[in-house]
């Protein structure tokens, strides 16, 4: 089975899709054996590779289509969707950034 | 975004010092001071605001290269520097391997965009293994103050 299905998703983060959501996306599209491309603007690129993802400096409110192609395709992309529907785990250090945190991400 | 955007010219360094994650940052750190970027009261603050970054999940990216970063209030515009390590340094790396090459960021709060372009351009840059190579093999400031004009200039970057 090798058909390609795609999503879209959108950046909710208010830091966009920075070093830390791009290697967390990196490393679950690592972990199926489907092949996981990011599709944005006219740029198409790896998503298993995190120079790749920040090369699309992704803002919040960025449309990303994700379209994964291999065996377990469906179930890549439900996890890849996930994470961005989730805000990678972002809510708690939004929360404390805005008390006035230093460092941030 | 170009390198010339963001990298403080004087506060390159070709040979780095340092042996570790944090002796790399702190001199990092101090060449921008040095370079009259930072403030000097400001050292310890953003030293320690890079380590904390560091702690949430190591930026490492792979391939030799860390791109240790922070949010701080001392700078109004974005600001960096970079610099070679010729031995590696351990950073925890998301492949394990020491790090050679080193891009540090100061950003100001509250502009996630100029972070997010400055990113792109030093991983648009570090796909290509000549750049890297080049980047490495650097004998002096200057060379690496060329090569990223060479970057700069090659029109790739947005």
């Amino acid at each position: 089975m090798t058909d390609t299905i795609s999503s879209e998703v959108v950046v909710g983060m208010k830091q966009g899709l920075h070093a830390r959501p791009a290697d967390m996306l990196a490393r679950e599209a690592r972990k199926w054996q489907a092949r996981v491309e990011l599709l944005c603007r006219s740029q198409r690129v790896d998503g298993k590779s995190i120079l790749d993802i920040l090369t699309l400096a992704a803002e919040e409110g960025t449309r990303i289509v994700v379209e994964v192609t291999g065996p377990d395709a469906r179930e890549a992309l439900a996890a890849i969707v996930r994470l961005f529907e989730t805000h990678f785990n972002e809510r708690e250090e939004t929360v404390a950034d805005a008390a006035g945190r230093a460092a941030g991400p | 975004m170009k390198f010339s955007d963001f990298v403080a010219v004087d506060a390159i360094r070709s040979h780095v010092d340092a042996s570790t994650k944090e002796g790399v940052i702190r001199e990092m750190v101090t060449a921008l001071v040095d370079a009259g970027r930072i403030p000097a009261a400001d050292l310890e603050g953003i030293v320690k605001a890079i380590l904390k970054r560091e702690e949430l999940g190591t930026t490492g990216i792979g391939r030799g290269v860390a791109v240790p970063h922070t949010k701080h209030p001392s700078v109004d515009r974005l600001v960096g520097t970079v610099a070679v390590s010729q031995e590696g340094i351990e950073f925890e790396s998301l492949d394990g391997d020491p790090v050679h090459l080193l891009f540090l960021l100061v950003s100001p709060p509250e502009q996630a965009g100029q972070h997010l372009r400055a990113l792109e351009n030093i991983s648009r840059q570090l796909r290509d293994d000549a750049f890297c190579r080049v980047l490495k093999a650097a004998k002096a400031p200057a060379d690496i103050q060329h090569l990223l004009e060479a970057a700069d200039n090659h029109g790739m970057v947005s």
